[in-house]
């Protein structure tokens, strides 16, 4: 049995070949359905966001479950080869597949080291695998898990504290000045690709309204669909100046397009409140002499990118902190998926024992005939003696090296000495169920072995 | 008893101070929660302080220059409380608990009145009281018009450093400042007239014209202006800021005058 993961994502492929990838949340649950009826596939979980596809899987036998999961993303898009995609794709498997999801929940895996969506997007693709029954003991525990380390990397480091694209940094910004985003209204200049995206995240924070202008009106309007915002024609910039709390400049003129009278005169109509300004552009479309005037705070593609330079440095220092807290809880999930192998081949063979001692101990009592009861007792004693410390050494063992690194090498040659066949092994469903029986187990043997 | 329970105070303001200022320089969750606690330990021992005088005098002590410094630094330790946890502006204390330290050992510098001014009349008392409420307003205004300059400066000059991370956005600072002033002015209001009726009864006239009573009426002028200023020509954000340090300023000259004076003098102001 092994935990596996096959996918691809922004370091290893374009974006046009994970666009292939991709499954609509529509049909999910026909993919998961598709995953499972593979033989060999006992549980799966589908990741796909915009910089990965990534198949989690239980396979009963690693490699062969890798080509499994391999067929079925080729088959998600029917102009996929296995030629184009194969180049593209990791495998991790056990330990190292833990670890690569444990890290894809906390962020470190992402393009932006630290970008808080990819948690909601992993509970995203558990809660469809729970829905459709595709995922099981093991791959609950072990999602449930990373996304709890997502969460507590986000709570006890500051990973995911700061801005670290151009774009966002002007959001940041924005927010040293103005405390509540919902009240501001903003007005874009121009439509550079920057421009649009600062105005998109503050539009993601829920600005009060967004006023466009370009010098082409058409495009204005274009864009104040896109952002639900109202066109104005350009010749009233400076006349909508005043009205606007955070200006975005992204125009592609090579000339100020906002003087410093401009500015000036829309603060002093504005009575003194504070007006942001971000020039996103090069050649830049703000006159810097702005700085100059009071409670006008202007920055330009420089000053964003210094602040997103001094973010990056903090981030990174962050992130080594959260690979430490990773590699402490893949730790001891590794050693738990371990344990789960050990325990149903102790269950095994200590039925195998049982069922060996009571048909031995019935054909004794049949051949002794009639005897006391003092004597029954002091038989099934005997009998139980040497099962138990016959077994002891054995249990023992392989609970104990379980968790090391040769532990499935064991449970391998446990189940070739005894004899234990597969059947026997799987005969136990819950996991937390088989942790109590084996639990059980190891104290009542340490009390009968008291006992004798 | 009421003396351990003061060095308490004074040396829990102390630690505060001490951790908060490193709360400013240092990204540490953790230090900004044992301030916190050491914050809120020292104003649980300042309370105690103040009870303990209640009922042992079986008066609010406020009538001497010591206790109403006190009571100003215990009111500011409240809004701090108050207001900074609410918001989860712990920097707020890097502000006001030096300021609140300062005026526990500025009161112990001032000369010892043995004795507290009896009130004669209860117009004394009220006066004192409003008057202390209205400088907790101001005083408050005063860290806000300091943090906003702070946080302007170096937003400015682009230095995106520890503290500009801490400290809180400026319009906020800027509504904090307004707010406070606007809490204070009233109280002021209520304390110079409760002060002229208590001259009034003492004196025989509402008032006499002495340098405290004269500060007192500038300092009023002076906030009333400022708040005129904002609603009608727009003196907000760093005007407000700097007006709001220059009145304070002024607020600490009448403390300073008064603590020159004899301590009858409260009584008169």
């Amino acid at each position: 049995m092994n935990i596996i993961v096959l996918g691809i994502n922004h370091r290893t492929a374009p974006v046009e070949l994970r666009e292939l990838l991709a499954i609509p949340d529509s049909r999910i649950g026909e993919a998961l359905t598709r995953l499972r009826a593979y033989p060999g596939i006992k549980e799966a979980m589908f990741l796909g966001t915009c910089n990965r596809v990534e198949v989690y899987a239980v396979a009963e036998k690693g490699e062969w479950g890798f080509r499994k999961l391999e067929d079925f993303l080729v088959a998600t898009h029917f102009s996929l080869s296995s030629e184009d995609l194969l180049p593209h794709l990791y495998r991790y498997s056990d330990e190292e597949a833990i670890a690569h999801l444990f890290r894809v929940s906390a962020s470190l895996d992402s393009m932006v080291v630290g970008e808080p969506q990819i948690l909601g997007q992993v509970k995203q693709a558990y809660e469809s695998a729970l829905t459709h029954r595709s995922s099981g003991v093991i791959l609950n525990k072990v999602v449930k898990k990373a996304i709890s380390v997502g969460k507590s990397v986000r709570t006890n480091t500051r990973i995911g504290e700061y801005a670290v694209s151009v774009s966002y940094a002007a959001v940041e910004l924005a927010k040293k000045v103005f405390s509540n985003l919902q009240q501001q209204v903003v007005l874009l200049v121009g439509a550079g690709e920057m421009g649009k995206l600062a105005a998109q995240h503050l539009v993601n924070q829920g600005v009060k309204d967004v006023l466009l202008t370009t010098r082409n009106q058409h495009r204005a309007v274009m864009l104040a669909q896109r952002f639900e915002g109202q066109a104005i024609p350009y010749e009233q910039l400076r006349s909508t100046l005043p009205k606007a709390d955070i200006v975005i400049c992204a125009t592609g003129a090579p000339h100020f397009v906002i003087s410093k009278d401009d500015i000036e005169s829309a603060v002093h109509q504005r009575r003194n409140r504070p007006i942001f300004l971000i020039d996103i552009t090069v050649p830049r479309n703000i006159d810097p002499a702005v700085k100059d005037v009071d409670n006008a705070f202007v920055f330009d593609i420089d000053d964003l990118k210094a602040h997103v330079g001094h973010n990056q440095d903090e981030r990174l220092k962050e992130a080594a902190t959260a690979e430490k807290l990773v590699k402490e809880e893949v730790e001891s999930m590794v050693a738990w998926v371990r344990g789960l192998e050990a325990t149903p081949t102790i269950v095994a063979l200590r039925n195998k024992a049982e069922d060996i001692k009571n048909t031995e101990l019935e054909k004794a009592f049949h051949r002794l005939g009639t005897l006391s009861d003092k004597d029954r007792v002091a038989i099934e004693g005997l009998a139980s003696a040497i099962v138990n410390k016959l077994l002891h050494g054995p249990l023992v063992t392989l609970k104990e090296e379980a968790q090391s690194q040769n532990g499935f090498a064991f449970i391998e040659a446990a189940r070739r000495f005894f004899e234990l066949r597969e059947r026997d092994l799987h005969s136990l469903e819950a996991p937390s169920k088989e942790s109590e029986v084996s639990d059980e187990l190891s104290e009542e043997s340490l009390s009968q072995k008291d006992s004798l | 008893m009421a003396e351990t329970l003061s060095f308490l105070t004074m040396s829990l303001y102390f630690g505060g101070t001490v951790l908060f200022l490193a709360f400013l320089l240092h990204r540490s969750e953790v230090l900004a929660k044992v301030a916190v606690f050491v914050a809120g330990a020292g104003f649980l021992a300042h309370t105690g302080t103040l009870g303990l005088a209640i009922v042992t005098t079986g008066q609010f002590p406020i009538m001497t220059f010591r206790d109403a410094m006190s009571f100003f630094a215990w009111g500011l330790v409240l809004v701090f409380l108050l207001v900074g946890l609410k918001r989860g502006l712990q920097v707020l204390g890097a502000f006001i608990l030096p300021l609140a330290f300062l005026s526990l050992v500025s009161a112990t510098l001032a000369p010892v009145e043995a004795s507290t001014i009896s009130p004669v009349f209860q117009t004394v008392w009220v006066h004192v009281t409003l008057s202390i409420l209205g400088t907790i307003g101001f005083a408050v205004a005063f860290v806000a018009g300091l943090m906003y300059l702070m946080q302007e400066r170096l937003l400015r000059s682009k230095q995106f450093n520890v503290l500009n991370f801490k400290l809180p956005p400026l319009d906020f600072l800027d509504t904090l400042n307004q707010r406070s002033i606007l809490f204070g002015f009233p109280l002021l209001t209520l304390g110079i007239l409760t002060g002229a009726v208590s001259a009034q009864l003492t004196m025989g006239s509402y008032l006499s014209w002495n340098p405290e009573q004269v500060w007192a009426l500038v300092t009023w002028v002076f906030y009333f202006a400022v708040l005129m200023g904002r609603v009608t020509v727009g003196w907000r954000a760093k005007r407000a800021a700097y007006l709001t340090i220059v009145g304070f300023a002024g607020v600490i000259l009448t403390f300073v005058g008064i603590l020159m004076k004899s301590p009858q003098a409260m009584a008169h102001l």
